[in-house]
C-alpha cells in the first residue's frame, strides 16, 4: 500500500509536468487546428534559459521560473509571427511541416552553439524530505505539483472567466464568424502562443529541477509524450489535456513499477494505441463533424 | 518502337552502372552517395503514396524500414550461415569468421532479391497494423498511431536480447551495390506509378479528396487503404534491407523518429503527389546533405531553415502535383494534351 502511494506521488509529479506541456499543444490546436511540433523544443529552450538564469545570473527559484517563462513566451510569439502566420491560409499540412522544421532548427542551433554536453541545474529548492505514513514526499515534489496545479487553475480561470479567454474559445468554436464579431484574431493567437510557450517553459524549469539533466535533444521525447497526452485527452480540450497527462504519467510510472523499466516506452505507446483504437477522438475530444 | 524506349534505356543504364561499378570507375565515396540516393528515392516515393496521394500524415516510416532491415539482416547473418555452416541461430559470443564468406561469390546476387522480398513482405504485414486503425481514425490521430508504431518497433528491437538488444546486429555482409539499388529504385517508381494510375490508385486519390463521397462512388475504401499502406511499407522494408547491407551493422536507433522525419523532409522538398517530385526530392536532399558536409553540425541548422523557407515561398515543393512526361502513362499524356487544347 505504501509502495502504491509512493508510486502515485511520482505519477502525479510526472503527470503535472506533462500537463504543463500538453496544455500548450491543446491550446494551439484549439485556435489554429494545427499540431505545433516545435512545442517540445520550446520546452527545451525554457529549460536552458532556466539553467543560464540559475548559473550565470545566480537567481533563486521564483525569478528563474519567471524569466524562463517570459523568454519562451517571446520565443513562441516570434515563431508564430515568422513561421506560422504567413501560412494561415495554406493547407494545414504545410504548417505542420514548418513546425517540424522549426523544431529541428531549435534543436540543432542549441546543439551547434552550446554543445551536446549534459548540464545540471544547481539545486534551487530545499532538499527536504517529509514522511507521511511512510510515504516520502520531497519538498521538490510538493513545489512541482503545487506550481503546476496553480498554473493550471490560473489558466482555467483565464480561459473561462476573462474576455481574452472567451475570444480564444470562440476562435476554437468557429474561426470564420469570430473576426466578424470584432475579435482581434491575430492578437488572440499571439497571446495563445505566449501562454502555451510560457507553460512549456514552466514545465521545463520544473522538469530540470526534478530530473536535473538539460541537453538539446531533451524536448524531443518529452514533446512527443506530451503531445500524446493531449491527444489521449482529446486534442483541443484543455481539461482533456490535463487528464490525458495524468493518465500518461500514471501509465508510465505504473508500467515502470510492475515491469522492467526498459519496457516502459514500449508499454506506454501500446496503451496509447489501445486507447485510440477504442476511442478514436480521445477521452474528451468531440468528433468534428465531417461535411458531405 | 517508341514504346520500348524507356525499358531499353533503363536496361542500358543498368548495364552501364554494373560495368562501371565492377570496373571501379567511381570512387567508393561516389558509390556510397549514389546508393544513398537510390535508397532515399525508394523511401520517399513509398511515403509519398501515403502522405501525398492518400493525404494521410504518417510519421513512422522508419518503423517499417526497421522491420525490413532486421528481417533481411537476420536472414543473411543468421539463417543462411545456420544452414550452410551449422552456426547457431542465436550466437552467444562473437560470430565465427566463416559466417560472412557465403556472401562473397556471385550466387549472393541471385539470393539477395529473394531475401529483400521477404523483408518487404514482413514490413507490408506490419503495414496492416497501421492500415486497420486508419479505418476509424484520420489526420492527427492517425499520425499518433504511426508515431507510436515507430516507437513500439524501435523499443521492441531494443528489448529483444536475441537480436542484440540496443547494440543491434553486426557483421552484415556488404551486398548492396549501385546497380541493385538502381534496379530497386526503378522498380519502386514503376510499381507506385502504376498503382496510382490503376483503379485502386484512383480510389486512393478519391479518399484523399473526400472519403465519404468516395465510398458513395463504390470505392472500397478499406481495401484501398490496406493496399496503399501495405505497398508503402513493403517498399520501406526493401529500402531498410538495402540500407542494412550498406551500413553493415544496424541497431534500433538507426530507425528512430529522426529517420522518419528525414524521409518526410524529402517528400515535401520534392513535392506531394508526384512520383517525379519524390525522385527529385530524394536526389536533391541527399546531394545537399553531402555538399553541406563540411559545415558539420550547422548543416542541420541550415536544412530545417531551408524547409521553412520552402514552405513559406514554394509550398508545393520542387515538383509537386506534376509529373515528368516519361513517368506518365500514355493515356494520361493524351488526356493532358487534350485538356490543354
Amino acid at each position: 500500500m505504501t509502495y502504491v502511494l509512493q508510486q502515485l506521488v511520482n505519477a502525479v509529479q510526472l503527470g503535472s509536468i506533462y500537463a504543463l506541456i500538453a496544455l500548450g499543444y491543446s491550446m494551439v490546436y484549439g485556435v489554429l487546428f494545427m499540431v505545433n511540433f516545435a512545442h517540445g523544443d520550446v520546452f527545451m529552450v525554457g529549460a536552458f534559459i532556466a539553467f543560464f538564469a540559475a548559473t550565470l545570473l545566480k537567481l533563486p527559484f521564483v525569478p528563474t521560473l519567471l524569466l524562463s517563462m517570459l523568454g519562451t513566451a517571446l520565443l513562441g510569439v516570434t515563431i508564430e509571427r515568422v513561421a506560422y502566420r504567413p501560412l494561415r491560409d495554406a493547407p494545414k499540412l504545410s504548417v505542420v511541416i514548418t513546425a517540424l522544421g522549426v523544431g529541428l532548427f531549435l534543436e540543432y542551433i542549441t546543439l551547434a552553439s552550446l554543445g551536446p554536453w549534459r548540464r545540471t541545474l544547481p539545486p534551487l529548492l530545499p532538499q527536504q524530505v517529509y514522511e507521511v505514513h511512510n510515504v516520502r514526499i520531497s519538498a521538490l515534489q510538493l513545489v512541482i505539483i503545487g506550481v503546476s496545479m496553480g498554473l493550471m487553475v490560473l489558466l482555467d480561470f483565464f480561459v473561462e472567466r476573462t474576455q481574452e479567454g472567451m475570444a480564444m474559445r470562440a476562435i476554437a468554436y468557429d474561426q470564420f464568424a469570430v473576426p466578424l464579431m470584432g475579435v482581434p484574431v491575430n492578437r488572440i493567437i499571439s497571446l495563445t502562443f505566449a501562454i502555451g510557450s510560457g507553460l512549456a517553459a514552466a514545465g521545463g524549469t520544473l522538469f530540470s529541477t526534478a530530473y536535473p539533466i538539460i541537453e538539446p535533444m531533451m524536448g524531443m521525447m518529452i514533446g512527443w509524450k506530451a503531445f500524446i497526452a493531449a491527444v489521449v485527452g482529446g486534442i483541443g480540450s484543455i481539461r482533456g489535456a490535463v487528464v490525458g497527462a495524468f493518465i500518461l504519467g500514471l501509465v508510465e510510472i505504473g508500467t515502470g513499477a510492475i515491469f522492467p523499466s526498459r519496457l516502459r516506452d514500449l508499454l506506454t505507446f501500446a496503451v496509447v494505441w489501445i486507447i485510440l483504437m477504442i476511442k478514436p477522438t480521445g477521452l474528451f475530444g468531440v468528433a468534428r463533424r465531417q461535411k458531405v | 518502337m517508341k514504346k520500348y524506349h524507356l525499358p531499353l534505356g533503363l536496361i542500358g543504364l543498368f548495364i552501364v552502372l554494373t560495368g562501371a561499378s565492377s570496373l571501379d570507375l567511381f570512387s567508393d565515396y561516389i558509390q556510397t552517395v549514389l546508393i544513398y540516393m537510390g535508397i532515399n528515392v525508394i523511401l520517399t516515393v513509398s511515403l509519398n503514396l501515403v502522405n501525398g496521394y492518400m493525404g494521410e500524415f504518417s510519421v513512422g516510416h522508419a518503423g517499417f524500414m526497421a522491420i525490413g532491415a532486421y528481417i533481411t539482416a537476420i536472414i543473411t547473418t543468421r539463417v543462411i550461415p545456420h544452414f550452410v555452416f551449422g552456426a547457431p541461430l542465436i550466437p552467444t559470443g562473437l560470430y565465427p569468421p566463416e559466417v560472412g564468406t557465403w556472401a562473397e561469390g556471385p550466387v549472393v546476387h541471385l539470393v539477395f532479391p529473394v531475401i529483400l522480398l521477404i523483408g518487404g513482405l514482413g514490413a507490408a504485414l506490419a503495414g496492416l497494423l497501421v492500415a486497420v486503425p486508419s479505418f476509424k481514425i484520420r489526420g492527427d490521430y492517425l499520425a499518433i498511431i504511426t508515431l507510436a508504431f515507430n516507437y513500439i518497433v524501435k523499443s521492441a528491437f531494443e528489448n529483444t536480447q536475441a537480436l542484440g538488444g540496443s547494440r543491434g546486429l553486426t557483421s552484415i555482409p556488404r551486398i548492396t551495390t549501385v546497380p541493385w539499388v538502381f534496379f530497386w529504385a526503378a522498380v519502386s517508381l514503376w510499381a507506385i506509378r502504376n498503382f496510382i494510375y490503376s483503379s485502386y490508385g484512383r480510389g486512393v486519390l478519391a479518399i484523399r479528396e473526400d472519403e465519404i463521397a468516395a465510398q458513395l462512388m463504390t470505392v472500397n475504401t478499406r481495401r484501398s487503404k490496406i493496399l496503399a499502406f501495405c505497398t508503402s511499407s513493403f517498399f520501406a522494408g526493401i529500402g531498410g534491407g538495402l540500407l542494412a547491407h550498406l551500413l553493415l551493422y544496424i541497431n534500433p536507433s538507426t530507425f528512430s523518429i529522426f529517420k522518419s522525419t528525414e524521409v518526410l523532409v524529402m517528400v515535401y522538398l520534392g513535392g506531394m503527389s508526384s512520383v517525379s517530385g519524390s525522385l527529385l526530392g530524394a536526389i536533391a536532399y541527399t546531394g545537399l546533405v553531402e555538399v553541406l558536409r563540411p559545415l558539420d553540425l550547422w548543416k542541420w541548422v541550415l536544412i530545417p531553415l531551408l524547409l521553412i523557407f520552402l514552405m513559406l515561398f514554394r509550398r508545393e515543393g520542387i515538383y509537386g502535383g506534376r509529373e515528368f512526361k516519361f513517368l506518365l502513362p500514355k493515356e494520361e499524356v493524351r488526356a493532358y494534351a487534350a485538356a490543354s487544347d
